[in-house]
């Protein structure tokens, strides 16, 4: 039952870290187009930013 | 009277963070024809090119794009028009993307997310206390256990139920019953009674029945939320896209382009060839053809000249012109049609939902239970606390967590499939009323046709007149101009394009050729004898001065005959209403196998028609496009529209089909019936699981591992019967 002392904390742990990542993916405004997310990751474009970077 | 979208669309500071200069500003725009990747990436860039704009960024799910701009360097009309250079129809919003309905989408997935997290680890918690309980589980490990459910539990149920505390505590104020009251009541008597038995060391705890519920709640209600936020969302794009803008011309001969809304009578407007008129007024120079059929259902264009009358809304074929405006924004035409319409909205504010027409029934019978229940287990001696935890079991196998996702499911499920058919669903309670339906009333130009001109059979039109004047028409953007054109490459003729063609605003179009001078126009123009009513024909002159006269008509959509075969053998009535003169509506109704028909109708006589069959019992669907058919769409019980309408008809439409088919008519119906079905199936899953789990929990032999499975299996078979619609083949019948 030792085990239980650390075994719980932990899976406590993952799950609020699992939480904490949906919640920063939402406040991060991941979730407000999930249609054109898909196509974005699709553009072989370098976006202006990046572009202008490059110089 | 100022407006009230004025304040709203008054520039907002950009939000601090990228590139953002001090000064910049936000707008939004909406994007009508953005459909995939490439289109986004289009419009991005269109935008980004634009000096003074710092991002912009597209949002495909909500056709819209949201630029960060300097607000003196670029205004959001240059924008709309570096857009449209691009080729896509776009529209400044008055409304920010943060709406509040998006709010509270984003909101609910905050709580879902949190809901979500709780039920897991408590069910992980809550599963070894079930499979160890009966060995080698020490009372003090199991102790430990609930007060860590508990720990978890009690911030969880008293974040995530907010939204059903929040509703209960309105209905209860309001005193009425709603879905929320027996949700709130089982979760909070649940959470408090598990709390107490921790305390004392008991056996039975139900915290991971109430969080296991909030959860699956709550995703019922999420995805109600986001169905309102999507059909909200194409509403306010399609309400931005109709406000107009007109080229004033300013006293020292200039022009300036001003929004619609800051147009006043008297001011002196100048129209183009393919333009919209934004007000209603009178030609004061100038000769052209104008396309009246969104007013007036009539398909040939009417010729205007010096103090003709001209309405809003209508388009301007052929030559510039400048008119004077006699009213402007609410004094129009196009408003009074708007105030028929809003007016004959209100008989569909009263349509109450399936949801809570089961609410109605389900609350109190769920209530009488619990009590029932609790007084049984009293008076059979057994103390308030065991009779209290029996009624607890009660409250939450009868939580009406299945009935909560029953309707969203399958409505998420039936918009999604019509939405990758080309039908954009904008009501939120639509489909409940598409699947009454029992009688169809159509429109005709636009509608049952497809409202542009096609070159009818002709005897005595030879190929080489035709590409003779299909040579003349490829010059001109006139409707019957392109029709002859088409006609031409439908009979895959040699089109001899030809330099040199001059076009007489209002007339014709002529040209120099081999045999001397070609006209194609009017009567008059063509030196033709001919009945001035004569309006859907054009003559052509060759250069040798034969005439000879080109008729056109408004064809049928192909499959418009089929279409309504189908209605009728599914056991639907239809009936035509149009405006258009009665020999034409005849034909068309004859053709279409529509045995009533009504001609020369007014917004109005529209209205009174479709309001005396409902009167009669009869559940209309209006399918219509035109500005005189949008008081109608608003008064029929349900209303769809093709994406080619008037604005304000989409607008007032509860879905809108794309394409040059009226077949979308059939799947949205028998989609709408389906929904009904699936959603009475999901009800009678959950009604049936409540048959067999609530006597059980009234005889006191439910554990909480039981209400926990019970629970569980009835969200997933609902959601699952819900998601088989997606698939499904389906026909009228």
């Amino acid at each position: 039952m030792t085990a239980l002392a650390w075994l719980i904390p932990c899976a406590l742990l993952l799950g609020l870290l699992g939480l904490a990542a949906f919640l920063w993916s939402l406040h991060s405004g991941q979730f407000e187009d999930l249609e054109g997310a898909g196509w974005r990751a699709l553009d072989d474009e370098p976006r202006r930013e990046e572009a202008e970077h490059k110089g | 009277m100022a407006h009230p979208m004025t304040k709203a669309a008054a520039p907002r500071r950009a939000n601090a963070g990228g590139r953002a200069r001090p000064g910049a500003i936000l707008t939004v725009l909406a994007v009508e024809n953005m459909h995939c990747g490439g289109c986004m990436r289009k419009v991005e860039q269109a935008l980004a090119a634009l000096p003074g704009v710092d991002s912009a960024r597209a949002n495909l799910s909500a056709k819209r794009v949201a630029t960060v701009h300097s607000s003196t360097a670029v205004k959001p009309t240059e924008l709309v028009e570096a857009l449209a250079r691009a080729g896509f129809k776009a529209a400044e919003l008055a409304h920010d993307i943060a709406d509040p309905a998006k709010q509270a989408e984003r909101d609910l997935l905050k709580r879902l997310g949190v809901a979500g997290f709780a039920a897991a680890n408590i069910m992980l918690l809550s599963v070894s206390v079930w499979s160890g309980g009966g060995g080698d589980m020490t009372p003090s490990v199991r102790s430990l256990f609930h007060w860590l459910s508990a720990l978890i539990a009690l911030p969880a149920v008293a974040y995530a139920g907010v939204p059903f505390f929040r509703s209960a505590a309105q209905a209860l104020r309001a005193r009425r019953l709603n879905m929320d009251v027996p949700i709130s009541l089982g979760v909070t008597l649940a959470t408090a009674m598990s709390l107490l038995q921790t305390t004392r060391g008991s056996e039975q705890i139900y915290f991971d029945a109430a969080v296991t519920l909030l959860f699956f709640l709550l995703v019922g209600r999420y995805l109600d939320q986001r169905m309102r936020v999507r059909t909200a969302g194409a509403a306010a794009n399609l309400m931005g896209l109709r406000a107009s803008t007109a080229s004033v011309i300013l006293p020292d001969g200039g022009t300036e382009r001003l929004g619609s809304r800051l147009l006043a009578p008297g001011m002196r407007i100048l129209t183009v060839a393919g333009e919209r008129f934004a007000v209603d007024g009178r030609v004061l120079d100038g000769r052209s053809e104008v396309d009246e059929s969104l007013i007036t259902g009539e398909t040939a264009p009417r010729s205007v000249a010096a103090g003709a009358q001209i309405y809003a809304g209508t388009t301007n074929l052929s030559g510039s012109l400048v008119t004077q405006a006699t009213a402007t924004d609410q004094g129009t035409l196009l408003a009074e049609i708007a105030r028929l319409m809003s007016a004959a909205e209100q008989a569909r504010g009263h349509y109450v939902r399936l949801a809570d027409r089961a609410a109605r029934l389900y609350a109190p019978a769920v209530h009488i239970l619990g009590l029932v229940t609790f007084l049984g287990w009293m008076f059979a001696g057994r103390g308030w606390e065991a009779a209290l935890t029996v009624a607890i079991a009660v409250l939450i196998i009868t939580c009406p967590c299945a009935l909560a996702l029953a309707v969203p499911a399958v409505q998420v499920a039936a918009t999604g499939r019509l939405f990758s058919n080309g039908v954009l669903v904008k009501a939120a309670d639509g489909m409940e009323r598409l699947a009454e339906i029992d009688t169809v009333v159509f429109d005709k130009t636009g509608t049952l046709t497809l409202g542009e001109p096609a070159l009818s059979q002709t005897a005595g039109v030879s190929d080489r007149v035709l590409a003779r004047a299909a040579g003349l028409a490829a010059a001109s953007r006139h409707p019957y101009a392109r029709a002859v054109v088409r006609a031409a490459e439908a009979t895959s003729l040699k089109i001899a394009h030809a330099a040199g063609v001059r076009e007489e605003a209002g007339f014709g179009l002529e040209r120099a050729g081999p045999t001397g001078i070609e006209r194609l126009g009017s009567a008059e123009w063509c030196g033709a004898q001919a009945n001035t009513s004569d309006l859907a024909a054009v003559w052509y002159r060759g250069g040798d001065g034969a005439v000879v006269r080109l008729a056109f008509e408004d064809r049928l959509r192909r499959d418009a005959a089929d279409v309504i075969a189908c209605l009728h053998a599914a056991g639907l009535d239809t009936e035509l209403l149009s405006g258009d003169r009665g020999s034409v509506v005849e034909a068309a109704a004859r053709h279409a196998g529509i045995s009533r028909w009504k001609a020369q109708m007014l917004p109005a006589q529209k209205i009174a028609r479709i309001e005396a069959l409902q009167a009669a019992g009869r559940k209309v669907l209006m399918v219509g496009d035109g500005l005189n058919d949008a008081p109608a769409l608003a008064a029929a019980h349900a209303s769809l529209s093709p994406s080619t309408a008037a604005d304000i008809s989409q607008t007032a439409a509860d879905a809108v089909f794309q394409g040059e088919r009226l077949g979308p008519v059939l799947e949205v119906l028998a989609v709408a019936r389906a929904t009904r079905r699936m959603a009475l199936q999901n009800f009678a899953i959950a009604i049936a699981y409540n048959c067999l789990f609530v006597p059980l929990a009234m005889a006191g032999l439910v554990t909480p591992l039981l209400a926990a499975i019970a629970m569980s299996a009835s969200s997933i078979a609902v959601t699952a019967n819900a998601v088989r619609l997606k698939t499904m083949h389906l026909e009228l019948a």
